[in-house]
């Protein structure tokens, strides 16, 4: 058995050590919004945060795993998707098949918490994760949105149902 | 067993408990109708409290297909958009309803383009039911009533009253034939920079795709499939790994692959990488890509080759020329390497067949699994799942016939299979591999007089649909340099024309792939077009101006680049750096595109493609936010293939295994993308697709004006930009 504290709470369950944090989330957890896209850290999809640091859990055995390190999920981010990341790439519709876009959120929570503030280079920095749709403009569009606290500077104009422009 | 039945119309109606089916979470089980709300027309079912169901029977795979088809639906019904969601049609209804939504098939950028008519049609029909249910109601002439989001009202009286009220009268009345649809100048929901329907749960984690797919008492299956084309399993040791923990049981696939059924997906992949097999390898366990490039090379100037494009007599015109110039070109094999792996769930029962699967044509998945399952198509069924990326990819079966022959070993238990990244990249159905020799006759005031374009390589039809092959032509090959017509023609007008090809089949299975065929032809054609411009020292727009004059939609968007990009202003250096431009066009799907794109190479050779600034003319533009997303999305999997993209052969198998070795387009490398749109009505013209075409060309022709090197053959990772 395997204690690991997931989104606020301990979760016990029954996997092998070498079991990587990605499987166990997915899998012993029921969490599958990390998801599975390399399994050799090279794609981001699977970020978490393991206190507050964006992890690529998919090369992450849960033996390494302390029983108080933090882990918080997309589905820990926020009870609601009302995290002001998650806002921003609604208001911009940022996701196309949106595969990779859990990754890329976690990703860009923990950039925001480092450098609330990010330049493009910084941006290019920790934004290493892949989407094959190529999203890539709107996610730094909506990277910017949430450091400048509004979305009008990307010009999409989207309209959305609720009336509001973004 | 499954409690699935059909109803009078066709409907699955699941029963939950009686399916022993408790579901964990919000599993697809495609159009349920299970209230019984009203199916107005079979794309419009109308519930009581004004929400709207709109019938989507193309796949949603990020292109935004879902939400455009939508929105003309809902423009034609006068819907409140507020109150309208989706659901999907399985294929099995659409089968059993005599193909009631048509063709499910979704790639060539023909969601839209290829069903516009027909769903506006089904929704104005709905609207003229609704109002006529109205009218009833009130026993007023119908020409009284008009309707607005929702909303009909009797201008005489003022009386109102909502769609959900006069649903189910709507419902009994006939369907009409006669349905007239809007002129697109009137339209308020279509044609707006609506949002997506389908954004909110793809940030939350909620969004459920195949991978993610669980079903109670579901087991996991990973697989491996022989490394080699054309290879087969000779043996396996299941012992050895059958004690492993959680390990169900050890199964050959087809005479090709072995796979690991176990209770959960980590702990199969674990036992099967882990099982010993042997492999025989086959008749093409020593071919490399070295091979694959010679046997294209002779095709460059074999006797024998299909005509897909002729005028006078190029061959001729090219002897007497005053000047020629000549070029060859290639384009690699490459995989999708969509972000989520291929992956099925299957369930077989001796009397049933149930399969829940991303893919982009149920139809072909519906056939795939009645197939694979030996049970007529009636007792299958496919439950399509949103994709995690489709480019083409999706449009194929085999794991869906892997999944399901899995299932067949374990009746009665649910079985997910999942490809590992690894499995993905090396069974792949590539974009096909293609060499081209192009000559160029000019006469003695440098006018182009003769062209010869001489494709040898691979053909998709031949791998995926060999009745597609027209006596020995695949008309597919000439993507972008059809005669003038609609679809895919060349812009171009040259007095005496050859466009040929001389189809070789290297072992490596080709597929459909984002804007495929056109994605290379139109690298062959618009870089030597600038080769020419070139050696006849003319300006690379003012020279495709000379050319395109008789194809006035063509160089519509290119001039709207031009325009855009200010062509006739040397651009500003960026951080010291000079910037040079390129320029490509072409057409295909249905839409005219160009593109200028903006890079600067460092002494050291460091390539930075700052801006691409891309004009498209799709006729009818449903959602032009989304348009720019795809536009901007075509350059990063254009850029992706241009920049790294290959697959090489070596030993009979794929040596790219991952993104370690499959590298893509990462947020450092997108440039800034300018979408121009210019919808010029009258046609409708897709969208997810033609943009990529002008990618490479564009860039390739702006590193050449950078350096004066030109590359003739991808990727550009190959080759040193550093100035000599």
């Amino acid at each position: 058995m395997a204690t690991l504290h997931v989104n606020g709470a301990p979760r016990t369950f029954d996997a092998e050590p070498d079991t990587p944090l990605l499987w166990a989330l997915r899998e012993q957890l029921g969490l599958t919004g990390t998801k599975y896209g390399c399994g050799i850290a090279a794609c981001g999809a699977c970020t978490v945060h393991i206190d507050g640091v964006p992890t690529r859990s998919c090369v992450r055995p849960i033996s390494t795993i302390g029983a108080n390190e933090k882990v918080v999920t997309i589905e820990g981010l926020s009870p609601d998707g009302s995290h002001p990341v998650q806002r921003a790439w609604v208001q911009l519709d940022v996701p196309q098949c949106g595969y990779c876009q859990c990754g890329m959120v976690m990703t860009a929570v923990a950039l925001l918490q480092a450098k609330p503030n990010p330049t493009d280079a910084d941006i290019d920095e920790a934004m290493t994760n892949i989407c094959r749709c190529g999203t890539y403009n709107r996610i730094r569009a909506a990277i910017k949105a949430v450091a400048q606290g509004s979305t009008r500077s990307a010009g999409l104009n989207i309209q959305h149902v609720d009336g509001s422009v973004a | 067993m499954s409690a699935a039945v059909v109803d009078r119309r066709g409907f699955l109606k699941v029963s939950a408990s009686a399916a022993g089916l408790t579901l964990a979470m919000q599993v697809p089980f495609g159009a349920q109708a299970q209230d019984a709300s009203p199916e107005v027309t079979v794309w419009v079912v109308m519930k009581p409290d004004d929400a709207i169901v709109v019938r989507i029977a193309r796949s949603e795979m990020g292109q935004g297909t879902l939400t455009g088809l939508a929105q003309l639906v809902a423009e034609e019904l006068d819907a409140n958009w507020a109150k309208v969601t989706t659901e999907y049609p399985t294929p099995g209804q659409n089968l059993a309803r005599n193909r009631a939504w048509g063709n499910f098939s979704t790639g060539g950028s023909r969601g839209i383009r290829e069903s516009h008519d027909y769903v506006r049609k089904g929704g104005a029909a709905a609207r003229m039911m609704l109002v006529q249910a109205a009218a009833n109601e009130w026993k007023v002439p119908v020409a009284e009533c008009r309707a607005a989001n929702s909303v009909i009202t009797h201008g005489p009286t003022g009386r109102t009253i909502s769609y959900g009220k006069v649903a189910s009268a709507a419902a009994r009345l006939p369907v009409p034939t006669d349905v007239p649809l809007k002129d697109p100048k009137d339209w308020k929901i279509a044609g707006k920079r609506l949002a997506r329907l389908d954004t909110v749960d793809k940030v939350t984690g909620k969004q459920v795709y195949g991978a993610d797919l669980k079903l109670p008492g579901m087991l996991n299956a990973a697989i491996r499939d022989c490394p080699v084309f054309g290879g087969k399993v000779r043996s396996f040791n299941a012992a050895a790994v059958a004690s492993r923990p959680g390990v169900k049981k050890i199964v050959q696939v087809g005479d090709s692959a072995v796979a690991v059924v176990a209770d959960t997906w980590w702990r199969a992949k674990s036992a099967l990488d882990a099982l010993p097999i042997e492999w025989d390898e086959g008749p093409n366990a020593k071919v490399s890509s070295a091979d694959v490039a010679a046997i294209l090379k002779a095709g460059l100037d074999a006797p024998e080759a299909a005509v897909g494009n002729r005028v006078g007599d190029a061959k001729a015109a090219l002897a007497s020329a005053a000047r020629r110039i000549e070029a060859v070109y290639s384009y690699p094999h490459q995989n999708h390497a969509t972000m989520e792996p291929m992956n099925a769930t299957a369930r077989w029962t001796p009397e049933r067949c149930e399969v829940w699967t991303p893919t982009q044509n149920g139809e072909a998945a519906l056939a795939a699994t009645s197939e694979a399952a030996g049970l007529p198509a009636r007792q299958c069924e496919v439950y399509k799942i949103h994709l995690g990326g489709g480019f083409g990819r999706r449009g194929m079966t085999d794991w869906i016939r892997q999944a399901v022959a899995i299932a067949k070993e374990m009746p009665g238990t649910p079985v997910k299979l999942l490809w590992t990244r690894e499995e993905d990249m090396l069974h792949g159905r590539f974009h096909p591999v293609t060499q081209c020799k192009l000559q160029a006759g000019l006469d003695a005031q440098g006018n182009v007089t003769a062209l010869h374009m001489r494709i040898s390589g691979q053909s998709i039809l031949a791998g995926v649909n060999p009745q597609g092959i027209q006596g020995g032509r695949d008309p597919v090959v000439f993507q972008g340099l059809n005669p003038p017509g609609p679809e895919a023609s060349i812009g171009y007008t040259v007095p005496n024309l050859l466009i040929d090809h001389a189809m070789r089949n290297p072992p490596v299975p080709p597929g459909f792939w984002r804007g495929v065929n056109l994605n290379q032809n139109t690298i062959y054609l618009e870089c030597f077009i600038d080769e020419i411009a070139a050696a006849t020292r003319q300006d690379p727009l003012a020279l495709r101006r000379k050319l395109m004059a008789q194809h006035p939609k063509h160089l519509a968007v290119l001039n709207a680049v031009a325009q855009k990009v200010g062509w006739e202003r040397p651009p500003a250096d960026i951080g010291g750096q000079k910037v040079f431009r390129g320029l490509a066009q072409t057409m295909g799907f249905g839409s005219y595109v160009a593109a200028c794109a903006e890079v600067s190479v460092s002494a050291d050779g460091d390539l930075k493609v700052h801006r691409i600034v891309a004009a498209t003319d799709p006729g009818h533009a449903v959602n032009p936010q989304q348009i720019e997303a795809q536009v901007e999305g075509s350059f990063a999997y254009g850029l992706s293939a241009a920049l790294f993209g290959e697959c090489t052969l070596k030993n009979g198998r794929i040596e790219q295994d991952n993104f370690s070795t499959y590298p893509v387009v990462h947020m450092q490398h997108m440039p800034k993308v300018e979408t121009v749109l210019v919808p010029s009505g009258g046609f409708w013209g897709g969208v997810g697709e033609p943009t990529i075409a002008v990618a490479a060309p564009a860039v390739l022709n702006a590193i050449f004006a950078a350096t004066g090197k030109r590359i003739r053959d991808l990727p550009l990772k190959h080759h040193s930009l550093k100035r000599a």
